[in-house]
């Protein structure tokens, strides 16, 4: 039986150490079991006619009509009254990874494709540690390399994720497919809406240094497409390029989408009420964003469609028409004068 | 799930031509002289032979036999007509003339020369006619005991005692084992045996939920088990406990008690005060699975994340003093049993709030 009108998307903060499937489990058991708990409705009653010793006396029985409850519909009979929940996981997050963890039930899990398909951006907060380098790019891995660091700036840090930057950036024109000489580009990235509505590999659209304390280091990511292990190959990578090496400390959503860390659920909370309670709260935001990326990108979507190439040529055969036609009315216009 | 089939002679019948359903009064005599064959659906109609049975999926003509430890429908019977021992009676029944109480009732009276014909549009006086129970028939198979537990004396009284008969039907053959028993013949002996072991009233529900199968047990066995336990020195008490906690430990035969027992003495090296505290507390170490098996602490149970995340916040307080010596010390049972709100108000002197907030920043 579907859950009575349990239906919509929320978030919860998944702690660090246990895997995404654990924790969506462990909401169905704990939602289950709150909906079980609620009183069922009576049993139907059945006229049955029971016997009674007759008022007499001397052994007889008399059948007196009784209404009795049929035993078809007790609690012990007829089992619990929901088994199952439909509850579906959005973006994962690997087991040592945390944060922002959307979650949708019932016909909220319709919702959850199509934020997929707005493909908005993820923040995280990734801490590093300069100093070791491990075959997982994680503080728990097997050590492969110890380097110095006292070399490492802040503004050499920053050097690089600048560069990290740009070259994402390229990436991100190229994969959202649009033509960065036309209006309709201009118009995009004013509102900030180039994306990738497509596949593509992980772009990371902003990076910056939050906290610098040798051999500590935090920083922010803005990124599309990514998985949690990538992040943390970003965290190698920048220590490779600064000349020593770094390993990832703790990687940490703090936004998913439209999801932030405040509308993410604690622990504490995983209960049936809160859960209703943040389904009403974020489902005005999440009606208004689909509604903005859908409308914005249907606009576009003729000249979205083709690539650069086909819209330059494009723009060049109606300029051929217009100078053809500008032509003939030239032409006619000298007609005339000689004629 | 499970599914049931009934007692093939006794239902068979219903599907099969009017040849069989012909044979099915005399089937009937047979199969209702053993005691335990099918007691519950004895309870049930004798249909008369011929059209009744071909009826199957329709509403049925239902007369209840003498047989039936029901009263009032005994009683109703009584007074209809002489249902002493309803097979012999199939021919009187036959005489009589057939009341069909559904008037959408097909009549398929032309194979089956020998019944007389009747209409079904024929006028009844009203005594007869309050007189018919005319109720839809039970299913043959069924994945649940739900459409047979108004029916069965067994399954009601069971159901009045506390046992929970959807977890039983989801077991192997426990629901087909329930619907042949007979609680007045043998369900009863065996509770009445729980209650001399010392197994609670209000546990035997639970208990027979966990466990259907003792229902099925012969009651000398499991006397000879429990002299067993008690020669070996477990005193009343401690054997009550056992049980209750181990449903399953009184379906073990003898040896099989013996040679677990056995193995704990000797591959764990313990001796035979040890084992028999130890399998006192944790009779499931007898119905479990025979491996090295390692003390069950309750602190690690899966709580690791929950002791982690109170650590940290005492840590990120300034208050992880684990110190028995020093001031403001946290004992181990106060980290891990008290429950959340008390742990902030208490021991971390934190609001619930100031908690969650740091619970998101891990």
């Amino acid at each position: 039986m579907a859950a009575p009108g349990l239906a919509g998307l929320f978030a919860v903060y998944k702690p660090a150490g246990v895997a995404w499937s654990r924790v969506r489990e462990a909401l169905e058991t704990r939602l289950l079991r709150e909906l079980n708990a609620a009183p069922q409705r009576a049993p139907r009653q059945q006229v049955r006619f029971l016997p009674r010793p007759a008022p007499e006396g001397g052994g007889a029985v008399e059948l007196v009509a009784a209404s009795v409850p049929v035993l078809a519909d007790h609690p012990l009979v007829r089992g619990p009254r929901f088994r199952k929940l439909k509850i579906g996981a959005g973006h994962r997050l690997d087991v040592k990874a945390s944060g922002v963890f959307v979650l949708g039930i019932g016909h909220g899990n319709k919702l959850l494709t199509d934020l997929y398909n707005c493909h908005l951006t993820k923040v995280y907060t990734v801490g590093g540690l300069f100093g070791k380098a491990t075959d997982d790019f994680s503080d728990t891995g097997n050590l492969i390399e110890k380097t110095t660091f006292d070399h490492i700036t802040r503004e050499k840090l920053e050097r690089i994720l600048a560069v990290i930057q740009g070259t994402n950036q390229k990436a991100l024109l190229m994969y959202s497919n649009i033509d960065m000489k036309t209006q309709e580009a201009y118009e995009l990235a004013v509102k900030g809406l180039i994306r990738p509505m497509g596949k593509s590999p992980p772009i990371i659209t902003a990076i910056r240094c939050l906290q610098f304390a040798l051999p500590e280091f935090q920083l922010e990511i803005h990124c599309l497409h990514e998985t949690q292990q990538y992040l943390r190959k970003v965290v190698h990578e920048i220590g490779l390029e600064l000349k020593s090496s770094a390993v990832c400390t703790q990687v940490r959503r703090t936004r998913d989408g439209v999801f932030t860390v405040d509308d993410a659920l604690p622990r504490t909370q995983w209960n049936l009420q809160s859960i209703q309670e943040a389904i009403r709260n974020c489902q005005l935001k999440v009606q208004t964003e689909l509604e903005k990326t859908l409308a914005a990108h249907e606009e576009n979507s003729p000249l979205h469609q083709l690539d650069g190439t086909q819209l330059s040529m494009l723009c060049r055969s109606l300029r051929e028409q217009h100078n053809t036609a500008e032509s003939c009315q030239r032409g006619d216009g000298q007609q005339k004068e000689r004629g | 799930m499970a599914v049931w089939a009934r007692h093939a002679a006794r239902w068979g019948c219903l599907l099969s031509t009017a040849r069989a359903a012909a044979e099915l009064p005399r089937r009937l005599g047979v199969a209702a002289c053993p005691a335990r064959a099918c007691p519950e659906p004895a309870r049930r109609a004798v249909l008369p032979a011929g059209r009744e049975a071909a009826l199957c999926g329709l509403q049925g003509h239902r007369r209840l036999s003498a047989r039936t430890c029901s009263p009032p429908d005994c009683a109703k019977d009584a007074a209809f007509s002489a249902p002493e021992s309803n097979l012999p009676s199939v021919q009187q029944e036959q005489a009589k003339p057939e009341i069909l109480p559904d008037l959408n009732a097909k009549i398929l009276d032309e194979d089956w020369d020998d019944i007389p014909p009747s209409s079904a549009l024929e006028v009844i006086s009203e005594e007869e006619a309050v007189q018919i129970i005319a109720e839809p028939l039970l299913p043959i198979q069924s994945s649940t005991l739900r459409d047979y537990v108004d029916h069965s004396e067994t399954l009601t009284k069971l159901v009045h005692l506390g046992v929970d008969l959807s977890q039983v039907e989801k077991r192997q053959k426990a629901g087909q084992l329930l619907l042949t028993l007979d609680f007045e013949k043998d369900v009863k002996k065996i509770l009445l045996f729980l209650k001399d072991v010392g197994v609670e009233d209000n546990q035997l529900g639970p208990f027979l939920t966990k466990n259907p199968y003792i229902l099925g047990e012969d009651l000398e066995a499991l006397e000879t088990r429990v002299a067993y336990l008690k020669s070996k020195k477990f005193g009343k008490s401690e054997i009550a406990q056992m049980v209750s906690r181990a449903p399953y430990l009184l379906l073990f035969s003898v040896e099989r008690l013996d040679n677990r027992l056995g193995f704990f003495k000797n591959e764990l090296g313990l001796s035979v005060k040890k084992t028999k505290d130890l399998v006192i507390r944790l009779p499931r170490l007898l119905t479990g699975k025979i491996e090295p098996v390692k003390e069950n602490l309750q602190v690690f149970n899966s709580k690791l994340l929950r002791i982690r995340e109170r650590h940290m916040f005492l840590v990120f307080l300034g208050r992880a003093q684990y110190d028995p010596a020093q001031p403001s010390y946290i004992s181990l049972d106060q980290l891990v049993s008290l429950p959340d709100e008390v742990f902030c108000t208490e021991i971390a002197k934190a609001s619930m709030q100031d908690f969650e907030n740091f619970l998101k920043t891990l």
